[in-house]
C-alpha cells in the first residue's frame, strides 16, 4: 500500500494565534464590566470605533503589502490593539480620538515595521502616546467615575453618542462641567501646590486604597490577567516584576515621606498599573523573550513608569515606560540568552 | 531491598496524549512468522555485512547469513527459518530515510528450525565484547548503535548504567510490555552489561505512567537481590527518555554538547537492548527479533507483537487485522519523531520500535503559518534550551555562522516547539532541513577549500617554473654583451662557414 509523506511530528499544535488573541479579549471582559459601571457605556463607542477603525486600517495595510488579507485580519491582533486603546483613552471623546490612536496604531507601530511579529513598539501604547502628546486636552479629560452619585452632570445615552460623533453637547452642558482631571492628575497638580496627599485625597474622587472607580476597575482587571496567566498565554514574569518594582520604590519614597509620596497600593490600583502590566507589558511580540529578560524588562517597566509619575511631566508614564523598554529589548535579549544545554 | 527513586526533572518538555493503552493492553504475540524475509545486511553505523549465502540454500533460524566487514562490525543472522531466495538490493528504511542496500530475501518455512545454542559466555572483557558483536546486538531505542562499542568503555571509567525504560514517546510501549513480561531477563542482563563496563550500580529508569512495568521491575529486582539495581520513578514528561534529558533528570549532569554520556561517567541501554543481551548469554540466540509496536487509528487491532528482523511491514500489519478504510500515513516510530513512509514494503529493522498508522482526523494540521509573534513558548519547552524562534530566523536567512552560534546541532528533534508554536510553524522540520544544509555547506566549503589550495600550489609551482626561465633568460643576455658579444658572433659565423665547408 502506498502513503503520501508529510513531516513530523504528527500531532496538532495546542493553540494558535486566533485562539492566544481570542483568549486575551475573553481576559478583559471583567474590567470592561467595571469600567461599564463607573463610567457609562463611553468606553464601548470607543471600542466600537476603534475595532471598526483597525479593521479598516489593517486590511488596507495588508493590501498595501500584498499579503493575504483575510488571515491578518482574522488573526485578531489588530482588534486585541483596538480594544487596548479604546481601554487607555477616556470613555468621553470625540470618534477621531479612537480613529486617530488605531491608525496610528495599526499603520506606524505594526504594518511599517514589518506587521504582526514584527513590531518593535507596542502599537497599542505608541497609538496612545501619539493621541496623548498631540491631544493633551482630550485625553485628560475623565468622566468621574459614579458621576451621579458624586454629584457631577451626566450625559444621556443618545447625548454620548451625539457627543462622540459630532463632539457637541447639549446646550445647556460644558465640558467642564462633566468632566474631571484623573486622580493621577489632581496628585500632581495638587503637589505643585504645596498641599500633602492626605489633603488631596480628600476629595471625592479618591477610594479607599487607590482613586475611586480606578480601584475597582483595576481589581476587575487582576482576574483577566489570572486567567490569561491560567490560560498559559502570557508568563508570570512580567506582570511580577512590573508589579513588584512599582512596589519597591512606592513602598520605599512612601517611607521616607508619604506627605510628598503616594501608597504602594494607589500606585498598584491607579492609573493603567494593573492592565499595563497584565494586558501590555505582556505583549510577546515587543518584549524580551527569556524567562530572565522578562524579569529585567518587567522591573524597568515598573521603575520607569514610577518614576515618570511622580517626578516627570506627565500623570501616567505606564505607556512611555513600556515604549523604553520595548527599545532595550534587542539588547535584553542578546544579554539574557539561555545557555544551551551541555555548554558552558 | 530495592531502593526507589524518584527523579527530579529536565528543563523543558511537554506533557502529552500518550495514546499508550491502544497497544499496551494485551500481551506480546510471539506466534508471528512473515512468509518472506527482507534481511539487510546494512548497519546504521558501521560497515555493511557480507552475504555468506547461496540463492536456493536452505537456513535455520539463527544461522549466520552475513558475514561482519572487519573485526569490530556486526553479524547478520537469519530471523526465521527457510530458503534463500535471492540476494538483491531493496529498500530499507534507514535514519529518518528510505533507501537501497543489499538485502538477503527469504522464504520462510513453518519448521522454526533452530541453529543457535547457548554458547560458553568468556570472563574475559574483549572477548565478551566480540561475541556481542557476532550476536549482532545494537541498541534497541532506535538509534542501533552497536551495544559492543558502547560498552567499550572500560578505560573512560564509567560510574552508572542507567537502562532506559522510560519510553516518552506517545503511541509506543514496546519497552512497556517487555519489562512488564520479562523484567528479570531485562535486569540480568543489565547486570551483565554493568559488570562488562566496570560500573558500580544499574539504574533502571521508568516513567511514572507504567505503573504494570514498575511493579514487575520492582518484583524482579527483589528477586534476583542485588543490591546494585535501583529503580527510578520519572515524571511522565516527554521527551524524558531521551538520553540526555534522562541523565539530567537522573543525575543533574549535563552531557557536555557533542560528546557521549560516557564523558561523564554514565552509560545509557535500552531495556530491550539489555533483554536481547540476555537472550544472547542465555539462549545463545542472536539479535533475530525484537518486540515492535503496532498501532494508532488507521490499525484494526493494535498490539505489541514478537517481529522477526527482516518482516515486511504490510505482513506485520495484516498480522494485525490490517488498515482501517481512513488510514492516511504510515509512520516509523512515534508521533513526535517518527518519520512517515511512503510504501508498506519495506522490512522492519532493529530500530523498528513502532510502526504507527495514522487517519486524516489524527494528522490533520493546520495549513496556515503566522508569522512568529516572539511569545517564546518554543524556548520554553526546548529540552536543549536552545531558542527555536531565532534558529528558524537565521535558517530563513542561510545564515550559517548564526545557525552554529544559536546551537543548531544541540537541537535533539524532539518536535516540543512545533506543539506549542500558536504560529504553526514547521520548526523541527526547518532544523532538519537545516542540519542537513550546514553539513552540505561545510563540505562545500572544505571541497572549495581544497581546490583554493591546489590552485595556491599551481600558482607557486608556475611562478617557480617562470622564474627560472626568466633567469636563463637573463642569464643568457647578460652572456651576450659588450666583448663577449663580438665574440661570440665571430664563433657563430666561423661555425656556420664550418658547415658550409663540410658541405
Amino acid at each position: 500500500m502506498q502513503f503520501t509523506i508529510t513531516k513530523a511530528p504528527y500531532v496538532k499544535p495546542i493553540t494558535s494565534i486566533p485562539i492566544v488573541m481570542r483568549h486575551v479579549l475573553y481576559a478583559l471582559i471583567p474590567a470592561l464590566a467595571a469600567y461599564i459601571w463607573f463610567f457609562g457605556f463611553g468606553i464601548c463607542i470607543n471600542i466600537l470605533i476603534a475595532c471598526i477603525a483597525a479593521v479598516v486600517s489593517e486590511a488596507f495595510m495588508l493590501y498595501l503589502r500584498k499579503q493575504p488579507i483575510t488571515q491578518g485580519i482574522t488573526d485578531g491582533s489588530a482588534l486585541v490593539t483596538a480594544v487596548l486603546i479604546a481601554f487607555s483613552i477616556p470613555p468621553l471623546v470625540p470618534w477621531w480620538i479612537p480613529v486617530i490612536g488605531t491608525f496610528s496604531a495599526i499603520i506606524l507601530a505594526k504594518h511599517l515595521y514589518g506587521g504582526i511579529g514584527a513590531n518593535v513598539f507596542n502599537p497599542a501604547m505608541v497609538g496612545y502616546a501619539i493621541l496623548l502628546l498631540s491631544f493633551p486636552v482630550e485625553m485628560t479629560h475623565w468622566a468621574p467615575p459614579l458621576a451621579e452619585e458624586l454629584g457631577y452632570e451626566v450625559l444621556g445615552f443618545w447625548s454620548t453618542i451625539i457627543y462622540a460623533l459630532s463632539s457637541s453637547l447639549p446646550i445647556d452642558t460644558n465640558i467642564d462641567a462633566i468632566t474631571q482631571a484623573t486622580p493621577l492628575d489632581m496628585i500632581k497638580s495638587g503637589i505643585k501646590n504645596n498641599s500633602t496627599i492626605t489633603e488631596i485625597r480628600m476629595d471625592p474622587l479618591f477610594g479607599k486604597l487607590g482613586s475611586f472607580g480606578w480601584e475597582w476597575i483595576s481589581i476587575y482587571t487582576i482576574f483577566g490577567g489570572l486567567y490569561l496567566l491560567y490560560k498559559g498565554i502570557i508568563n508570570w514574569h512580567i506582570p511580577v516584576s512590573v508589579l513588584t518594582s512599582m512596589m519597591i520604590f512606592s513602598a520605599l519614597f512612601y517611607a521616607i515621606d508619604s506627605d510628598q509620596y503616594l501608597s504602594p497600593g494607589f500606585h498598584l490600583l491607579s492609573g493603567s498599573t494593573i492592565i499595563g502590566a497584565f494586558f501590555i507589558a505582556t505583549d510577546p511580540t515587543s518584549a524580551a523573550t527569556s524567562n530572565k529578560g522578562r524579569l529585567i524588562y518587567g522591573f524597568g517597566i515598573g521603575s520607569l513608569a514610577y518614576a515618570i509619575r511622580t517626578w516627570g511631566g506627565f500623570p501616567d508614564g505606564f505607556a512611555f515606560a513600556v515604549l523604553l523598554m520595548n527599545s532595550s529589548v534587542p539588547l535584553l535579549d542578546r544579554y539574557t540568552r539561555p545557555r544551551i544545554y551541555g555548554k558552558s | 531491598m530495592v531502593k526507589n527513586h524518584i527523579a527530579k526533572s529536565f528543563t523543558g518538555g511537554i506533557k502529552l496524549n500518550a495514546n499508550k493503552n491502544v497497544s499496551s493492553s494485551k500481551t506480546i504475540a510471539e506466534q508471528f512468522i512473515p512468509s518472506k524475509l527482507i534481511i539487510p545486511m546494512s548497519h546504521q553505523f558501521g560497515p555493511d555485512a557480507i552475504p555468506i549465502v547461496k540463492v536456493n540454500q536452505r537456513i535455520k533460524k539463527g544461522e549466520l547469513i552475513g558475514e561482519p566487514a572487519d573485526k569490530n562490525a556486526l553479524a547478520v543472522h537469519a530471523s526465521c527459518s527457510g530458503q534463500v531466495t535471492a540476494i538483491e538490493q531493496h529498500q530499507e528504511p534507514i535514519v529518518g530515510e528510505v533507501s537501497s542496500s543489499t538485502c538477503v530475501i527469504i522464504q520462510t518455512n513453518k519448521d522454526d528450525d533452530v541453529s543457535h545454542q547457548k554458547k560458553y559466555w568468556p570472563r574475559d572483557t574483549q572477548t565478551r565484547l566480540n561475541l556481542i558483536n557476532q550476536a549482532g546486538i545494537v541498541g534497541l531505542g532506535g538509534g542501533s548503535f552497536p551495544t559492543a562499542e558502547k560498552l567499550n568503555s572500560k578505560s573512560l571509567n564509567c560510574e552508572l548504567l542507567i537502562l532506559n525504560g522510560a519510553e516518552c514517546e506517545p503511541f509506543i510501549s514496546c519497552d512497556d510490555v517487555l519489562m512488564r513480561e520479562h523484567a528479570t531477563e531485562v535486569l540480568r542482563g543489565g547486570m551483565a552489561m554493568m559488570e562488562l563496563v566496570g560500573a558500580s550500580a544499574i539504574l533502571v529508569c521508568i516513567e511514572d505512567d507504567k505503573p504494570e512495568a514498575l511493579n514487575a521491575v520492582y518484583d524482579a529486582a527483589g528477586q534476583l537481590n542485588s543490591k546494585l539495581i535501583q529503580i527510578v520513578t520519572l515524571p511522565t514528561r516527554y521527551p524524558a527518555g531521551g538520553e540526555k534529558q534522562l541523565i539530567e533528570a537522573v543525575t543533574g549532569k549535563e552531557v557536555p554538547s557533542g560528546e557521549y554520556p560516557i564523558n561523564i561517567g554514565f552509560i545509557c541501554q535500552n531495556v530491550g537492548t539489555a533483554y536481547a543481551l540476555d537472550r544472547y548469554i542465555q539462549l545463545g540466540e542472536p539479535q533475530i527479533n525484537r518486540v515492535v509496536t503496532v498501532t494508532g487509528q488507521g490499525i484494526k487491532n493494535p498490539q505489541n507483537v514478537l517481529v522477526p528482523i527482516g518482516s515486511p511491514i504490510s505482513e506485520l500489519i495484516s498480522f494485525c487485522g490490517g488498515y482501517n478504510d481512513d488510514v492516511s500515513h504510515l509512520i516509523l516510530g512515534g508521533n513526535m519523531m517518527g518519520y512517515s513512509l511512503h510504501t508498506d514494503e519495506l522490512p522492519v529493522t532493529k530500530a523498528t520500535n513502532c510502526i504507527l498508522a495514522i487517519n486524516k482526523s489524527q494528522e490533520e494540521k493546520s495549513t496556515q503559518i503566522w508569522p512568529c509573534i516572539r511569545c517564546g513558548d518554543c524556548a520554553s519547552v526546548c529540552p536543549a534550551k536552545l531558542l527555536p524562534q531565532r534558529i528558524v530566523k537565521a535558517y530563513t536567512n542561510k545564515n550559517f555562522n548564526k545557525l552554529e552560534e544559536l546551537g543548531l546541532k544541540d537541537c535533539i528533534e524532539c518536535g516540543c516547539c512545533d506543539v506549542v508554536c500558536p504560529s504553526h510553524i514547521p520548526l523541527t522540520a526547518s532544523f532538519k532541513n537545516a542540519k542537513y544544509l550546514t553539513e552540505e555547506a561545510t563540505t562545500h566549503s572544505l571541497l572549495a577549500n581544497e581546490a583554493e589550495m591546489r590552485h595556491n600550489l599551481k600558482k607557486i609551482r608556475l611562478s617557480k617554473e617562470q622564474m627560472k626561465v626568466d633567469r636563463l633568460h637573463a642569464e643568457l643576455k647578460s652572456n651576450v654583451r659588450g666583448d663577449n658579444r663580438k665574440s661570440m658572433i665571430n664563433d657563430a659565423v666561423n661555425r656556420s662557414r664550418k658547415l658550409r665547408n663540410k658541405k
